[in-house]
């Protein structure tokens, strides 16, 4: 009986394995080949260790794209998101769950049914709607819409909402404290676990949005990397070791901040998932 | 409107503001553009049904709808499963789960737009390492991306590859399944698949069908690889890949509104795509009732 056990955990161990390698040698094959020269790239029979260690691919990205600009575009753009999502998500997670008022029973499902809508029903009136306002050319069109609460982050605050303890509010009501107040006092800091959740997610979303950007950012200087990646495709389609180091600069915050925040990222994800 | 009333009102300001004016007007809107000619430097014209009649006839519409569909129909159940067998294989008592979690996760983080980069070089039909290791094998070595009968299945190789958050959902329902069941299924002499098919499916059944019609809906509006793919083998980017094999749904839409500026063909396709989303989620739920059991995980 034992050695079949042990038998059974050596055969899922040596399949975990095997499967994980085929997860991780893109990543090498990325890295390999942003350190290779051109010559090498395009020579055959293919190398898979460079002969010669092309370091300068790195520097020369930055000459070649403005990399750096790209790079405060997306940030810019990136963390006023997250303060949008901030703001606004866990206001309306809390108006529904903990708040006794006519809205509270409506608004969730509606908020469902947007998650299931496709985003190419609303694409074109919410363009004009920018183009009207002469912001389309800006990034607010990006920034403004993370202002009024995601589907998504209003569904995960509220899963986390349920499970604290009314009882908490009422003492606290007792106490002669306001909605607001206990918003703010009591459920906030209570709540920092899910934000946490919804900073990352909201980060990781909008650092890789490409079609946001391709759609309102019009002028090369605006560039978030994502367009800069496209346009870098575009232009320079031949020289892959360029490609890929600017690919792994891309690709390096998303991997830091998601080493920094594993947990969060684990527990956020089982949360959305589980209670469909 | 009574004290509670206002407060919740207040709460719920950013969503409802947002709701009105991100949603459900742009919902209205793009219904009334679909039957208008609109080229945004006109204001739009009143024409009836002649952008569906327009589509009707339009080979490349019915291209990308059989694109599209053949991507949702052969990914969704794969990814699923993929998904889930790898779950399970993390979901039996074993050491370094952190790591494997790990491994197979970070791949779904990285921006859809360096992973297609990075798999087009992978999948280069000359210099790729996928063909270098097929050679290896004695394989045949297909030009993948740029020929029109891999093209397709190439998004979908890729695509396996950022199934991570699947397998960490279908990990967290498989840890609440109780080993009781398990146990005296044993006991009565069920084998691997019955317990498989009779406790494991039946206990996550509702994550399932969550998981199913997010993937059907996320596979409907297919955009950044298949675009990053086709703008890499055309500059004008107005192609659709190899034979057009590779024109998505919601990348020939994108190409009507943003490049011919056709807004009113665009939004008569975005609500033909709405309907069809809503078909299927429908059939999906229809047919979830004889194989999706609530309340055994809650």
């Amino acid at each position: 009986m034992k050695t079949r056990l042990l038998r059974q955990k050596t055969a899922t161990h040596a399949i975990l394995i095997a499967l994980g390698l085929s997860f991780v040698a893109p990543f090498l094959w990325m890295l390999l080949t942003s350190i290779k020269s051109l010559e090498e790239i395009t020579s055959l029979p293919v190398t898979i260790w460079p002969e010669v260690f092309r370091w300068r691919n790195y520097a020369d990205v930055f000459d070649v794209i403005p990399f750096t600009r790209y790079f405060w575009n997306t940030l810019l753009i990136t963390g006023l998101s997250v303060i949008g999502q901030l703001i606004s998500a866990p206001l309306v997670a809390y108006a529904i769950t903990k708040i006794e008022w006519f809205g509270a029973k409506w608004i969730f499902p509606i908020v469902i049914g947007t998650m299931l809508l496709p985003y190419q029903v609303t694409m074109i009136p919410v363009y004009l709607i920018f183009q009207k306002l002469h912001l389309t050319g800006s990034i607010w069109p990006l920034v403004i819409p993370t202002f009024t609460a995601a589907p998504l982050y209003i569904f995960l605050l509220r899963q986390f909402f349920m499970g604290l303890p009314t009882s908490l509010i009422h003492a606290a009501k007792i106490d002669g404290a306001n909605d607001y107040r206990i918003y703010w006092s009591v459920v906030l800091p209570l709540t920092r676990p899910a934000l946490a959740s919804v900073a990352i997610f909201t980060f990781l979303y909008t650092w890789s949005d490409f079609m946001g950007p391709l759609l309102y950012i019009n002028k090369a200087k605006q560039y978030t990397l994502t367009l800069g990646l496209q346009a870098f495709l575009a232009e320079h389609y031949t020289e892959w070791g360029l490609l890929m180091a600017a690919s792994a600069l891309f690709t390096l915050p998303i991997v830091v901040v998601f080493f920094f925040a594993q947990k969060q990222f684990v527990e956020g994800i089982s949360l959305t998932g589980i209670k469909g | 409107m009574n004290k509670n009333n206002l407060t919740g009102f207040v709460f719920a300001s950013p969503w409802i503001i947002g709701f009105l004016a991100f949603t459900l007007y742009p919902l209205c809107a793009s219904l009334y553009y679909g039957f208008t000619d609109f080229n945004v430097f006109q204001s739009p014209r009143f024409v009836g049904l002649d952008n569906y009649r327009d589509l009707m006839g339009d080979d490349l519409f019915w291209k990308s709808i059989r694109n599209t569909l053949y991507l949702t129909v052969i990914s969704t159940p794969v990814n699923l499963l993929f998904a889930l067998l790898t779950a399970m294989l993390l979901n039996t008592r074993i050491r370094g789960l952190s790591v494997y979690r790990t491994v197979y996760y970070i791949p779904t983080i990285i921006p859809l737009a360096a992973t297609s980069l990075l798999w087009m070089w992978i999948m280069n039909g000359q210099y790729g390492l996928l063909n270098k290791l097929l050679g290896w094998l004695g394989l045949p070595q297909p030009g993948w991306f740029s020929d029109p009968a891999y093209s397709k299945m190439s998004l979908i190789l890729m695509g396996l590859w950022g199934v991570g958050n699947i397998i960490i959902i279908f990990l967290a329902s498989l840890q609440e399944v109780p080993q009781s069941l398990y146990e005296s299924a044993s006991i009565d002499g069920a084998g691997g698949f019955r317990k498989f098919r009779h406790i494991t499916i039946h206990w996550i059944s509702p994550i399932i069908l969550f998981q199913l019609i997010m993937q059907v809906i996320n596979n409907l509006q297919y955009f950044t690889q298949a675009y990053f793919v086709i703008s890499s083998s055309n500059l004008n980017q107005v192609s659709g890949g190899p034979e057009n094999s590779l024109l998505m749904y919601a990348v020939y839409l994108y190409q009507n509104a943003f490049i011919y500026f056709k807004m009113g063909k665009a939004s008569a396709m975005a609500w033909i795509l709405f309907v069809m989303a809503g078909i299927l989620t429908w059939i999906i739920f229809k047919s979830s009732k004889r194989w999706v059991t609530y309340g055994g995980g809650d």
